[in-house]
């Protein structure tokens, strides 16, 4: 019982550990992105594309190979988050404008674009599409409950595992990822040392829109198994709240996502009433406001949110 | 390390301007409004393989076809207005306080739940009373939380607010599911605390509240000591602590007034319009508020404009999308577009950009000019 709440609960976590990562990312460069939910609904939108454009490609079903299935529709998703992302930047790096009308005018837009394209695609084929999502390893059964929980998973869900690391490592142990905190701490020090402000503001967001966009696409094709939900955009905003849960660290953010993802489906496997099913829910919003105004009131460096967080860079106001 | 290129004048150079005509500005900002309506006619002419025009028709016919659809657009108008006016004060503050919709919502919570506990007990005048007040309170009770938490310990309110809103929607769902027994989450029309209505058309009552509403917020921002306390804490925290002004007082009093306003809009929206309680009953509205009441550059009588904007929007694409079978979330794209046409639009009213071409023509004829000398030299030497 409890093993198969647990693999239900990191297989959920992946769309919030990608979100998470992604929003952090971001947040470092000093952009508070409130488009995060709508970018992963277009990277969501931007699968189904591509899954459609594979398929249509395709002269019958059984020619299908797991490459173009998988690969297809995470380039299309790279590009339609990603040009979200850069949109997002172009608005309020470029043309200085407020972050958080930006970046909720794009999640307005973002999961707009999700219901009304999501509706009108040809969603033929996508389930045997997503049987290469699921597709876990194969020892996974020989290792018993333990294989269960742990191997059993498609690839995404190591993928961002894999991604978060990596994030987090690149944030803390590299020269690229000193110099991006340096923007999202001080941007006009980072400015007067040499560092261009506006390239790394535009890299860290369009490459953390990108990977949050990969949380829609595993959402859709993983765990719906191809068929389409409009649920993104809770998900997305829950990953916002998660970057405050694991205080800005992506490593962290892998076992907030989990602690999230199983409390999000505690209620599903556990013998309560509607109502009491809504105090779950609340749990995780409450916690993350807990660690909110904890953390505000230790006042630890380590732990604050990046000091030019929501603030908008122009070099002749300093 | 980055190399410094040294003496190359950029090509296009960005600068603040401050004296932008009132004219030209609205001109900007009228281009940015057709760009995106022509944007919007395009997506919906490629979208149904159609007349484009059709779709303009269709917008005005949404808002303006019949009596009701003017009174539904002046209701959905105020409303919007009205949550446009709460965030506003802390906005100018700046306060990012986007939990308005939590704070609206708390105020549905609290004003359907006095309909529900003592709705029978008490004659209908009390009742509204009663209702108004707990509604005002649930909505300052959530909005002076994370202002208290942001003046003494300076917690980031935008995330706390943002966080605010889901609780609210849960407790909401909440109370439904112990309301209803039978289990269909659905609560269905409140009997008792219905507004009185005005002339036979119930939404009157609505729009008077919201226009007294929008001149005393107008007044309190302009006029009053505290609309000017709130203005320089916003300008400049340090200012308004050298010259006297308590920073933290300010915060919480200015919370309080916009968690007031919010569960006001919570008390219409259950007392004057819906009759009942559902957990999407602001609808979203928290959040379109922040954009009209930024558009407006804080200005509760521009806002009477942009709020008008964005409704006739939102109500002729939900006509348009009815009509072209397009479903509800094509008026969310239209308006989508609409915003960002208009909030790129402000870059070109706040700042000047100037082009540098004929200087780089120069720099690079200059350059040339050395090569050719240099090489002249070399040849002659």
């Amino acid at each position: 019982m409890f093993a198969s709440i647990l693999t239900s609960a990191i297989r959920f976590s992946t769309i919030f550990t990608l979100g998470s990562t992604g929003e952090t990312l971001t947040e470092k460069s000093g952009n508070l992105n409130l488009g995060i939910p709508g970018i992963m609904c277009a990277g969501a939108i931007g699968g189904i594309i591509g899954e459609n454009v594979y398929i249509q490609s395709l002269s019958s079903i059984s020619q299908m190979t797991a490459f173009g299935a998988i690969v297809t529709p995470l380039i299309f998703s790279m590009i339609f988050s990603g040009f979200l992302g850069a949109f997002y930047c172009l608005l309020t790096v470029t043309l200085k404008c407020n972050q958080n009308v930006t970046g909720l005018a794009i999640t307005t837009f973002g999961a707009g674009l999700l219901s009304l394209l999501g509706n009108r695609i040809d969603k033929t084929g996508f389930a045997q599409a997503s049987l290469y999502f699921t597709d876990g390893m194969d020892f996974a059964s020989k290792l018993g409950g333990f294989g269960q929980v742990v191997f059993s998973h498609g690839f995404m869900v190591y993928f961002a595992i894999i991604v978060a690391i990596i994030v987090a490592v690149i944030i803390k142990r590299t020269r690229t990822g000193l110099s991006l905190q340096a923007v999202g701490e001080n941007p006009a020090t980072a400015d007067a040392a040499g560092l261009s402000v506006t390239n790394y503001k535009y890299a860290a967001t369009v490459i953390g829109s990108m990977i949050a966009g990969f949380g829609g696409v595993f959402y859709i094709f993983d765990y719906l198994g191809g068929s389409i939900e409009y649920t993104i955009e809770a998900y997305g905003w829950l990953a916002i709240a998660i970057v405050i849960f694991s205080v800005w660290k992506p490593n962290l953010g892998i076992f907030s996502s989990l602690i999230f993802g199983f409390l999000y489906i505690l209620p599903y496997y556990t013998q309560v009433n509607f109502a009491q099913m809504e105090l779950i829910k609340m749990v995780p919003y409450a916690v993350t406001i807990l660690v909110l105004i904890v953390t505000s009131i230790m006042n630890r460096k380590e732990s604050q949110p990046p000091a030019a967080l929501g603030l908008t860079y122009f070099r002749e106001e300093r | 390390m980055a190399k410094v290129k040294a003496n190359k004048t950029p090509l296009v150079r960005v600068s603040k301007r401050t004296d932008i005509s009132g004219w030209k500005a609205l001109g900007i900002r009228a281009i940015a409004f057709v760009a995106a309506l022509v944007v919007g006619g395009i997506v919906t002419a490629i979208l149904v393989e159609g007349n484009p025009f059709k779709f303009y028709s269709y917008l005005f016919t949404g808002t303006f076809g019949t009596p009701r659809r003017i009174w539904k657009l002046l209701q959905d108008l105020a409303m919007l207005l009205l949550i446009s006016l709460a965030v506003t004060p802390a906005f100018k503050m700046r306060f990012w306080n986007i939990g308005a919709e939590g704070q609206a919502l708390v105020g549905v919570l609290a004003a359907g739940a006095m309909i529900y506990y003592i709705g029978d007990s008490v004659p209908n005048g009390v009742l509204i009373l009663i209702m108004a007040a707990a509604a005002i309170v649930a909505g300052i009770i959530w909005a002076v939380i994370p202002g208290i938490f942001k003046a003494y310990f300076n917690t980031n309110e935008t995330l706390f607010t943002l966080m605010m809103n889901y609780v609210a929607m849960c407790l909401v769902n909440y109370f439904i599911n112990i309301w209803v027994t039978s289990g269909s989450g659905v609560l269905g029309v409140l009997a008792d605390g219905h507004f009185p209505v005005i002339g036979n058309q119930p939404q009157i009552l609505t729009v008077i509240i919201v226009a007294v509403i929008t001149v005393l917020v107008a007044i309190y921002l302009s006029r009053s000591k505290h609309g000017y306390e709130l203005s320089v804490v916003g300008e400049s925290e340090n200012t308004a602590r050298y010259i006297g002004i308590n920073v933290k007082k300010v915060i919480i009093r200015t919370m309080v007034l916009s968690g007031a306003l919010c569960g006001m809009v919570g008390l219409l929206l259950v007392g004057g319009i819906h009759y009942t309680v559902t957990a999407d009953l602001v609808g979203g509205t928290g959040f379109t508020a922040i954009l009209v009441s930024w558009l407006a550059k804080f200005n509760p009588i521009y806002m009477v404009a942009t709020s008008f904007l964005v409704t006739f929007l939102n109500q002729g694409a939900t006509f348009a999308a009815d009509a072209y079978r397009l479903g509800g979330s094509f008026s969310d794209i239209i308006v989508g577009l609409f915003f960002f046409a208009i909030i790129a639009c402000e870059f070109f009213i706040n700042y000047k950009v100037s082009f540098n071409l004929k200087s780089k023509k120069n720099e690079a004829k200059k350059a040339e000019d050395a090569v050719e000398s240099e090489v002249k030299e070399e040849v002659q030497g």
